[in-house]
């Protein structure tokens, strides 16, 4: 219904001419300032894009080229590889605002976002008097044709001012708009580049190039081949329709009973639950839907309420799917070279108000992200970024709701935007997004939604909790490692020269340092293989007998290639060692292969033990409660015991280091 | 220095590394003690009215990475001194900052690293860094004034100087040993000293004649002086009986060199009965100054506000004087410097603001 507003609004304004009516409501449409007009234009444009390229099956190749024409003035160039537009739609699509007012398809579109791209073109021709150039060509065999147009701003009707036919070398299919605007080219953040790179980010079947007004050229490259599942178009589910939807949807309705409107115009409604409605809401079942008065629709929206319905149907979503937002976010991110990118999650569908929707994140940390800024949140709704009102956005809300000092990021009282060198992702994926306003920049705060996007925020930030646990622990144990390899042995030998005795025998004090089984694992891949050795070194005084766990993706493990034959493997790819005893000072290597992955699938062994002092195990994480349960964690509960249990062994590893803290200061004078 | 001063300095070593050697031996995780210099192990010692280091001791264990680097670099620098001792050498702590290169991971990081093992050593082994034939780069201050001194030049020959009459308008330089061995007061013709902290004062002071006006010796302090230069007044207000003032900026940090002259640093608290000398008057620039001469001044910032709080709870600055001195420039939240008081002409300061004070104090 992302239009329905506007287009209210319109037709209460009939008497003035549609240019005004753009100006009164710049604010709504994305053109109140110079920078933003700009990026709307763009993002109208690339919306569309994208959004044809997939309805066509089409790999997309976007191309954005901004140019500076004199101080304010730029030049926009927006070209897909698209199916085309045919000559005869050309002129309404770009020079009539608002046209094809019919209801927008109930589906995941990027298209819901804006108010169309005649508006940027409405915007060029009010603030440079220029026309706009559209070239679109439908199929190879074809010519393309060129079309130069203004917009009648009285009448709301395109003028074609120029049409041609023209060869377009290289090009099978595709549209190429090009706008004069009045605007602003800005660099970071709620700049174009942002808005690209997070349109590469959650597009990663799409091969996104900008070239900014200072000519540099960025291209975000594809890093896969699959298309997202093709959107279908659903009926509305009764749950959470309004008033003036119903009533309108039987004005125009073919049915000619009330039964079968509600059968065939809704989604999710038998023609017994439909026999149900019109008995609650007091109404003939063989009234026609034309008929329909305001009190008795009123009533049918009560009855819905009271009466069972199933739930809609989600399969009419399609999400980015775990692994390529892993992709994604690495494609666009590794030039600040994070160490790690936490498994994302792809939360199963919900439902509010009769809509269905789905939730992501993901998370990144380390490398060269600043440490001392809050983190950075990218935001998105139907795999379009969202830059503006940030505060005021679900996505948001839920990241600030969540209590990230416990997974190791710092954040003043526990709630709040968290601080540290991280990115969360979020992205939200409905057949409606309920937007704070018209201007659709932050998605509302329904509760349904944010305790989603909560869940899979917390999902996705235990695991990097356990890496950067693992990364800290490992940090402090390798100093020591330094200690007792290098320094130590020159501490013996030097003290050992100036009193003239023998150098004395470092074991026993190695030990003493240490005191720690310390497990690394190292992969790497070569030619469709990962190479997996996980080491275990005993550096305590006594022997270490333990069980060691790992787990590996499905599927995957070359099961001869394991060097220490396992107690159990299952097939979720759980592995299970019951080693011998590990003597003092000694170390073994376990090695395999993975099989069948890409490289990016797999780069970290999740890796755990039992039958230990997990205190004493560096680079391993305590046996979860629900090993043996092959199913995820769901319950909220489990996972809250889960992590509670984690904080206890954090206490303990500090009382067992309180001996250590003899640390001195020292003033300057 | 008596070649027994080196020897005591070799044993002294010594046994911190024979310490260190015994604990590994046992199969101990070998660790230094060191008294802890902080403000916090600070006491007066009634016996000398100085500040001297209390008893707190700190560990330095191999069991930490830092230690672990402190450990190593301490048994290298005993190797060096040992080696100077044996060689009859010496270098500056400079010298040995550049030295620790050649010691692969040990190597110090700043030249204020190797200065404080310098001084850790001192403050463990009781000795001296001369004794460990380490010596500081920076000269100690200038002085002016009617005084004879005697000192031993590079080339062992004996040469008297007279400080006023003798140099030129820089003065006399202080060296960095003025122990005994070097040098020798011989004729004192001046009633007390004035210890100036900045160059410009100096010279003003220089230029009005005031060394003769009112029989002064004048010192240049050069910010927070140099440990030869509170030798040097240690000396003089020891063996001759010559009181001493302190003449600085008013703000926090002029405070503190004030109190590293009478009281020791904090640093080196260790020895400050060598080179505090508490008898030293404070002649302003005061707080109260600034109010009763209405002198030019500027805000102070937040930097100043947190060293004039951390001086309230500073044990050297305890007495009535200080504290009513503190608040109120915490109150009137001003500083100023010692050459606004050319406010009322060049003269001002040697025609009335040093006599008044030195006045209060029977000095003039
Ligand atoms: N680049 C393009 N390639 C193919 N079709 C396009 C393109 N741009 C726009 N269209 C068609 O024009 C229609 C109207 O576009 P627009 O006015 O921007 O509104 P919306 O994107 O909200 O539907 C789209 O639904 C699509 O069918």
């Amino acid at each position: 219904m992302a239009r329905s507003i506007a287009e209210e609004l319109a037709k209460k304004q009939k008497e003035i001419s549609v240019s005004e009516f753009f100006e009164r409501n710049k604010h709504i449409l994305g053109f109140d300032t110079l920078t933003r007009s700009l990026l709307t234009a763009v993002k109208e444009g690339v919306d569309n894009s994208l959004d044809a390229c997939e309805e066509a099956n089409i790999l997309p190749e976007i191309f954005v080229e901004i140019k500076q024409v004199s101080r304010n003035e730029y030049l926009l160039i927006s070209e897909d590889n698209g199916p085309g537009i045919v000559k005869k739609q050309i002129p309404h699509i770009f020079g009539r605002l608002l046209y094809g007012s019919r209801f927008h398809a109930i589906r995941q579109s990027r298209g819901q976002q804006g108010i169309g791209i005649s508006a940027a073109v409405m915007h060029g021709q009010l603030t440079t008097g220029k026309p706009t150039k559209v070239k679109s060509k439908t199929s190879k065999e074809d010519v393309a044709h060129e079309i130069t147009l203004m917009m009648d701003t009285k009448r709301n009707r395109p003028e074609v001012l120029k049409q041609d036919f023209v060869i377009w070398e290289g090009k099978e299919h595709g549209t190429r708009v090009e706008i004069h605007l009045k605007g602003k080219y800005i660099k970071g953040k709620q700049s174009v580049f942002e808005y690209l790179k997070g349109t590469a980010i959650v597009n990663p079947h799409a091969q996104v190039t900008l070239i900014e007004p200072d000519n540099t050229k960025t291209e975000f490259k594809r890093v896969t081949d699959k298309m997202p599942p093709t959107t279908k178009e659903i009926k509305p589910h009764p749950e959470g329709i309004e008033l003036g939807i119903l009533m309108k949807m039987a004005k125009a309705t073919k049915a000619k009973r009330m039964t079968s409107f509600l059968t065939q115009d809704f989604s999710r409604i038998s023609s017994r639950v439909a026999k149900e409605i019109c008995e609650k809401a007091e109404i003939e079942p063989t009234m026609r839907p034309t008929r329909l008065k305001l009190d008795s629709a009123k009533r049918v929206i009560d009855a819905i309420k009271q009466v069972k319905i199933m739930s809609p149907q989600t399969d009419c979503l399609s999400p980015i799917g775990e692994l390529l937002i892993k992709k994604g976010l690495k494609n666009v991110l590794e030039d600040q070279r994070p160490d790690f990118y936490a498994p994302p999650v792809t939360r199963d569908p919900g439902v509010y108000s009769g809509n269905p929707f789905q939730v992501e994140v993901g998370v990144v940390h380390g490398g060269d992200l600043p440490s001392d800024a809050p983190v950075k949140i990218l935001r998105f709704a139907n795999r379009v970024p969202l830059l503006y009102q940030q505060g005021g956005c679900a996505c948001t809300k839920a990241v600030e709701n969540v209590d990230w000092r416990r997974y190791g990021l710092e954040q003043r009282g526990g709630k709040g935007i968290p601080y540290g060198p991280a990115i969360i992702l979020v992205h939200v994926a409905s057949t409606k997004i309920p937007f704070t306003s018209e201007a659709k920049e932050a998605i509302a705060e329904i509760p349904e939604i944010r305790e989603e996007i909560e869940w899979a925020l917390r999902r996705c930030a235990r695991r990097l909790q356990i890496h950067i646990k693992k990364k800290v622990r490992k940090k402090k144990t390798r100093e020591k490692f330094d200690i007792v390899q290098t320094i130590l042995p020159k501490i013996a030998e030097k003290s050992a020269k100036i009193v003239g005795k023998p150098v004395p025998k470092l074991e026993p004090i190695i030990t003493k340092i240490m005191d720690v089984v310390w497990i690394d694992d190292l992969v790497e891949y070569e030619k469709g293989k990962h190479n997996v050795t996980i080491s275990l070194y005993n550096y305590t005084s006594s022997r270490k007998k333990f069980n060691l766990y790992a787990v590996v993706p499905e599927g995957s493990i070359d099961e001869k290639s394991i060097s220490l034959k396992p107690t159990r493997i299952r097939k979720s790819g759980k592995i299970r060692w019951e080693l011998r005893a590990i003597p003092s000072t000694e170390k073994i290597d376990i090695t395999f292969r993975l099989k069948g992955l890409d490289k990016d699938d797999f780069d970290e062994a999740e890796i755990y033990v039992s039958g230990i002092n997990p205190v004493q195990v560096i680079g391993a994480e305590p046996l979860p409660g629900d090993w043996d349960l092959d199913e995820e964690i769901q319950e909220p509960s489990t996972l809250d015991d889960f992590i509670e249990e984690e904080q206890g062994d954090e206490e303990m590893e500090v009382i067992g280091e309180a001996d250590e803290e003899v640390e001195e200061v020292m003033e300057n004078d | 220095m008596t070649e027994a001063r080196y020897k005591n300095a070799v044993t002294e070593l010594e046994d911190i590394a024979s310490d260190i050697y015994k604990q590994m031996d046992k199969g101990k995780i070998p660790s230094m003690k060191i008294p802890v210099r902080t403000k916090a192990n600070i006491k007066f010692s009634r016996k000398n009215h100085v500040w001297t280091l209390g008893k707190s001791m700190g560990a330095r264990s191999a069991k930490k990475l830092n230690g672990a680097y402190m450990l190593l670099r301490t048994l290298h620098m005993m190797e060096f001194i040992e080696d100077m001792i044996s060689n009859s050498r010496s270098s500056t702590l400079r010298e040995m900052y550049y030295i620790s290169e050649g010691w692969e991971q040990a190597k110090f990081s700043t030249q204020n690293e190797s200065n404080k093992l310098a001084e850790d050593l001192e403050a463990i082994t009781g000795c001296m860094r001369e004794d460990f034939k380490l010596r500081p780069e920076e000269d100690g201050a200038r002085v002016i004034g009617n005084i004879t001194l005697e000192e031993v030049n590079r080339k062992g020959q004996k040469k008297k100087i007279n400080c006023r009459d003798d140099v030129g308008d820089s003065g006399y330089g202080i060296p960095y040993n003025v122990e005994k061995d070097k040098i020798k007061f011989k004729d004192i013709g001046v009633k007390f000293i004035i210890a100036i902290e900045t160059g410009g004062m100096f010279d003003r002071l220089v230029e009005n004649g005031f060394d003769e006006t009112a029989s002064a010796l004048l010192l240049h302090l050069k910010g927070q002086p140099a440990r030869s230069t509170r030798r040097f007044v240690k000396r003089l207000s020891v063996e001759h009986n010559l009181p001493v003032a302190v003449f600085t900026d008013g703000d926090p940090w002029s405070f503190r060199i004030f109190a590293s002259v009478a009281y020791g640093a904090i640093n080196t608290a260790y020895i400050s009965e060598y080179l505090a000398t508490p008898t030293t008057e404070y002649i302003g620039i005061t707080a109260s100054d600034i109010l009763n001469y209405e002198l030019p001044s500027d805000k102070l910032n937040e930097q100043d506000i947190r060293a004039l709080k951390a001086e309230l709870s500073d044990p050297r600055f305890k007495g009535q004087f200080w504290k009513n001195e503190i608040e109120l420039m915490l109150d009137i939240k001003k500083k100023a410097e010692q050459q606004a008081l050319a406010k009322y002409g060049l003269d001002f300061v040697t025609d009335k603001y040093l006599p008044d004070k030195l006045g209060e104090m029977g000095l003039m």
